[in-house]
């Protein structure tokens, strides 16, 4: 007969109406299913109990898919067909990746995502998921008994709308109806039951295989609210196998090593990291295909010196996410701690230096994101109790905002704004009778449009004519609950409106990917020098704009001489616009400004004559 | 006769009860739904009802209402694995014959 599971009082199911929900924790280097048993979350093992499923897929020329282990023992035998740490390609472009020089793949760049070549054809990194995916669905239906209802997939805090799209795309590939996707850090908290907590702000230290996270959580009353995240899409327990991996080299002073050296020597890397989470010095040996032997001792001391920039990366991020919260280190009740990284002790010792206290890791932190998903997906699912419809309020990961003249971002919604959330400013037109304005909404960080992800793109028409900088057009982006952006641009005098639905999913197909984020934080210098000369180009464009219709009107006021010197000044300004030379932007700016005050004041002086011709004295309001 | 708990299953009832981290005991029942007559109730006790039957097994409260009693008197409550699959599973006597899946019963 069939297995029953406790419920709660007055839940019972009816038979064949069981709500079969899971967890799923998509990680770059492991992969877990969890669900609820009797009221209990719970870690689905496979037939030998192992809880981790490594997130690697061999797609070998002859036989079938593997998923997991058998796939991770070809890694160093098969590395070109055998894919780890995927999640990283995830709604990625090459530029993206760090050290995709080293990586054994064949690389296909191709429009958006990029995608590699393996031995049963072109997969995408969706694809590849998607087959890890489906391994841990078909783990959880032989564990559960029954078909499943739904998943709740976890995904990194700051993955963007592109990345998270992807992540529900390999869900359904993998046939899995996706209840929501949950952001990792939330998923811990839940897990470690802070709902029921004390009250207080908590941070979540994520230090997975390929992603870093932090986030501020705020707990009140039984409702979690995001204050703040921030983290390091390139920054994981990977680059800290890759220090020992290159160390390795260096000591060992291997000439360049064959793919599969490469592959076998990260392995050795991996293991002696782990080793020393428990031991004060892990021994490293291997032999080559080359017939070179490896034989090292990597100590604690020597690991932490060399991961020591590492540790550090950790901590900008850290800090940042607490100035966004307006928070210092002692203002956090509790640090939870996530990510099989967590566990090396250079890591817990720096984040209890930070933060002043020593951080939770009771629970197991590979599991705890899977465990607090299940929680998730079993409320979602409907198997609730009384008293457990906790609210969860999520921010917005990435700024929102609209182009400007120039190719600049102006942002309206700023990133860890809480949502629903709407905010209004006002624009204007750029030059004299412009009657449309074209929008582009824009999200990410980085101060040029080109570097941020483009999501919509409308038009405002039927603008009255009027000189440059007169019309008031007011431009409002909303986002609700579910996280649907929606914009709307209305011309204040006009009452001309203009309006757009931005879905989370926007023009975000495989092929439709475009070229992704980079890390905002390490341009930030980069970005304001080239904000800058932007702002600079701009402004000249305008005066040449203004001058020349200057000249259009009233160049009788002007001897052939003044003439002459204006149209020089106003060539040379034109010349070294469209150059990078902020400098001489600004020289030329200000010659033609003042070649043009003499010309300025006539025009102001013949206005005034107009103005007051035929009038008497006390007819002029002065 | 009365309703018991196998060793196992009272040892999973009371992890699942102290990670609750409430309940005074364990409800059995059945009611009339399923494809074959009658189907399992399983759930935590919060409070037990005035008429209720307690039943003590290994220190742990089973609570019946009266009108399932007749059902399920004499029932062992088991906890077993059936592949990857735990959960709980009725032993029960009056049992004559039961739907595939195992859901439901009839008496």
């Amino acid at each position: 007969m069939a297995l029953l599971q406790l419920s709660e009082p007055g839940q019972s199911a009816a038979p064949h109406e069981h709500r079969l929900a899971v967890g799923i924790d998509l990680g770059t280097t492991n992969s877990l299913v969890a669900t609820v048993r009797s009221g209990m979350s719970v870690v689905l093992s496979d037939e030998l109990g192992r809880s981790l499923l490594p997130s690697v897929v061999r797609y070998a020329a002859a036989g079938p898919v593997e998923v997991g282990y058998s796939a991770e023992a070809h890694q160093a035998s098969d590395p070109k067909n055998t894919l780890v740490s995927v999640k990283r390609f995830m709604g990625r472009g090459l530029l993206d990746i760090a050290h995709s020089e080293s990586l054994p793949y064949d690389f296909i760049e191709t429009e958006g995502m990029i995608k590699l070549k393996t031995a049963q054809g072109v997969k995408s990194p969706v694809e590849v998921s998607a087959d890890i995916l489906r391994a841990l669905k078909e783990r959880a239906e032989a564990a559960l008994g029954g078909a499943l209802t739904g998943a709740v997939i976890t995904v990194p805090a700051y993955f963007d709308d592109a990345q998270r799209q992807a992540t529900k795309d390999a869900a359904r590939l993998a046939g899995l109806s996706v209840l929501r996707l949950l952001n990792e850090p939330t998923a811990a908290a839940i897990a470690y039951g802070l709902d029921n907590a004390a009250e207080g702000i908590y941070a979540v230290y994520d230090l997975g295989g390929g992603t870093f996270d932090i986030s501020i959580l705020k707990l009140s009353k039984g409702v979690f609210q995001v204050l703040s995240t921030g983290g390091d899409s390139a920054l994981g327990g990977d680059d800290f196998d890759h220090r020992v991996f290159c160390w390795v080299i260096e000591q060992a002073q291997l000439s360049p090593v064959s793919l599969g050296d490469a592959r076998l020597l990260q392995m050795r890397a991996r293991e002696a990291k782990e080793y020393l989470t428990q031991h004060g010095e892990a021994p490293i040996t291997a032999k080559l295909s080359t017939g070179e032997f490896v034989d090292l001792k990597l100590t604690t001391e020597i690991f932490a010196e060399i991961s020591r920039t590492l540790v550090q990366k950790t901590l900008g991020p850290t800090k940042k996410a607490l100035r966004d919260a307006g928070l210092a280190p002692e203002d956090i009740k509790g640090v939870v701690m996530v990510g099989g990284a967590t566990r090396m002790p250079q890591i817990q010792h720096a984040v209890e230096a930070f933060f002043g206290k020593e951080p939770l890791n009771n629970l197991d932190p590979d599991k705890v994101v899977a465990l607090g998903a299940a929680t998730q997906a079993n409320l979602l699912a409907g198997n609730r109790a009384a008293g457990d419809d906790w609210l969860l309020l999520d921010v917005i990961p990435l700024s929102l905002g609209i182009e400007t003249m120039g190719g600049l971002v102006e942002k309206i919604i700023p990133r860890n704004s809480t949502i629903p959330v709407a905010r209004a400013q006002e624009f204007t037109t750029f030059k004299d009778g412009q009657t449309a304005l074209a929008l582009q909404v824009v999200q990410g960080e980085r101060e040029l449009v080109s570097d941020c992800r483009s999501l919509a793109r409308f038009e405002l028409r039927g603008i009255p004519p009027m000189v440059a900088g007169a019309a008031r057009i007011r431009v409002t982006f909303q986002v609700d609950a579910d996280g649907l952006l929606s914009v709307s641009a209305r011309e204040q005098t006009s009452g001309h409106e203009a309006h757009i639905e931005v879905k989370p999913s926007y023009g975000l197909s495989d092929d439709e990917i475009t070229s992704m984020l980079k890390d905002g934080y390490t341009h930030a210098s980069d970005d304001a020098f080239r904000r800058a000369l932007r702002e600079a180009q701009v402004e000249a464009q305008r005066l040449v704009e203004a001058v020349q219709s200057a000249l259009k009107d009233d160049a009788h006021l002007l001897s052939m001489l003044e003439r002459a010197h204006i149209d020089s000044c106003l060539t040379k300004l034109q010349s070294v616009l469209i150059g990078d030379d902020r400098r001489a932007i600004d020289a030329a700016m200000d010659a033609l400004s003042k070649g043009t005050a003499e010309f300025a004041a006539r025009r102001m002086n013949q206005g005034v004559r107009r103005a007051l011709a035929g009038k008497k004295v006390d007819e002029v309001n002065l | 006769m009365g309703v018991t708990l196998s060793e196992a299953a009272a040892r999973h009832v009371s992890g699942f009860i102290a990670k609750r981290g409430k309940g005074i005991g364990i409800r059995l029942g059945v009611k009339t739904s399923g494809c074959s007559g009658m189907a399992y109730k399983l759930e935590f006790a919060d409070s037990a009802e005035p008429d209720d039957i307690v039943f003590d097994s290994h220190g742990l409260k089973v609570l019946i209402d009266p009108k399932s009693l007749p059902y399920l008197d004499g029932t062992e409550l088991d906890y077993t694995r059936e592949g990857l699959n735990e959960g709980f599973k009725f032993n029960n006597p009056n049992v004559k014959d039961q739907c595939g899946c195992g859901e439901s019963f009839h008496v």
